[in-house]
């Protein structure tokens, strides 16, 4: 075999082994799409009925709550910055990083400090590399958040925010993160969370202007928007991570797929140049023979005379 | 026909259980409080305790619920749990296990947690 033919072949060799492992993970990617968007659609009541019990103290009562009261000069605003673990997922990661930083230039502008906290090892190496500050981080869960990863980063984000701001604490929160809008497309945005904006919380909950009942609250109004805010917050955070989730993987699945697509168009480029090399051996090697017996018979006509 | 109450109760990722009652009581944090159909619109904060809700048909269902809150208006109930187990989902063993573990470390919420859970599993055995 000629060398030519010999690249051409390790090379195809080389690139079928590679589209069977992209084949493997786009098949992967593909099932915890849907295993993600499961988990999304199984947290909705409990978000829903969160979201009506919120509106029902916020229009029932005339409680001033910190997570609900606009600070009148914001001095610092916290960015909450979801990301993968992983990459392989095609621009995903990217795409969330560029609306933080462009939410977080916004901010500057108004003269706003920034505070970061990341989920996700691919945006804190994103900040660790250009050696911005990070002030809290996690990673480890964001292919399959759980509740109680929800409630991790919700934490210390709910104290620094019931901080004053004197001491160190945040007036505002920002979060930046993928919405899964379908199996195509999935897009980053940034959403303020805190303070909430109980009007607008309102319209959610009763999108049609129905009129809440007037609720007994026990123990006391104050007291069930002190324990019901955290977990409304808590909960949004468990969405976003959930949307997030199901956006990386379907960006995986997409990635994938077109790596597989490249990888078999690649595959017939190379057999068709090594055909081509094969054939071009086998003139080459018709053309010596001929040549050769040409010369041959020549040769014996020659001394014949 | 008995008045009858929906009553949905959900847990953060999932609807744990669903459907028609005659009476719902729950541990609030001022106390027990028992609901039955045509109670007054109520918004209230649950401790960690059993809940126990008679069904339309007199069946009993018990759950395990920890933190959350219970809502009712317009015949509708709901039980929002940061996690609610029903009680024959709960391993009996495996609480049995937490509670020892709990009382040793002298973990106090821990221990209430699988106390909640094992008078829950027991009420209905």
């Amino acid at each position: 075999m000629g060398a030519q033919l010999r690249v051409y072949k390790r090379r195809i060799r080389s690139v079928t082994a590679t589209k069977k492992i992209t084949k493997a993970m786009e098949m992967i990617a593909a099932s915890r799409v849907v295993k993600a968007q499961r988990k999304v659609v199984a947290s909705t009541p409990y978000a829903t009925e969160l979201t009506r019990a919120v509106t029902a103290v916020g229009t029932g009562s005339n409680t001033k709550h910190p997570l609900t009261t606009q600070a009148e000069t914001v001095v610092r605003s916290a960015v909450l910055l979801l990301t993968s673990d992983r990459g392989l997922a095609g621009a995903f990661n990217s795409n969330a990083i560029k609306v933080a930083e462009q939410l977080t230039e916004r901010l500057e502008a108004e003269g706003k400090e920034v505070d970061t906290y990341i989920v996700g090892r691919r945006g804190l190496a994103h900040y660790n590399f250009r050696e911005r500050k990070v002030v809290e981080s996690w990673s480890g869960f964001t292919d399959e958040p759980t509740y109680a990863d929800a409630k991790k980063v919700a934490g210390p984000l709910i104290e620094a925010i019931e901080k004053d701001t004197a001491e160190g604490g945040v007036d505002e929160l920002h979060i930046v993160f993928t919405e899964f809008v379908s199996m195509m497309t999935q897009t980053a945005l940034d959403d303020r969370l805190l303070p909430l904006s109980l009007e607008e919380v309102a319209k959610e909950a009763t999108p049609k202007g129905e009129i809440l009942p007037l609720y007994d609250f026990e123990p006391s109004a104050e007291d069930v928007l002190d324990a019901l805010l955290p977990r409304y917050v808590e909960s949004r955070i468990y969405n976003a991570l959930l949307q997030s989730a199901a956006s990386k993987h379907a960006a995986t699945r997409r990635a994938m797929k077109s790596a597989t697509d490249n990888a078999g168009e690649l595959i017939t480029t190379l057999s068709r140049l090594a055909n081509a090399a094969r054939q071009a051996e086998i003139t080459q090697e018709i053309s010596e023979i001929v040549g050769g017996s040409a010369a041959l018979a020549d040769a014996t006509a020659g001394s014949d005379r | 026909m008995a008045a009858e109450l929906h009553v949905a109760l959900v847990a953060a990722d999932r609807e744990v259980w669903s459907g028609e009652a005659t009476l719902v009581v729950a541990r609030t944090t001022s106390g027990d409080i028992g609901v039955m159909p045509g109670h007054q619109p109520l918004l209230g904060v649950l401790e960690s305790g059993p809940v126990t809700i008679r069904t339309s048909d007199g069946a009993t269902v018990v759950a395990a619920v920890h933190g959350g809150f219970i809502s009712f208006a317009d015949n509708k109930l709901s039980l929002l749990a940061e996690i609610a187990e029903l009680s024959d989902e709960i391993d009996v063993q495996r609480a049995e296990r937490e509670l020892e573990r709990a009382q040793a470390e002298g973990d106090a919420s821990a221990e209430r947690r699988a106390d909640v859970r094992l008078r829950a599993a027991t009420a209905t055995r």
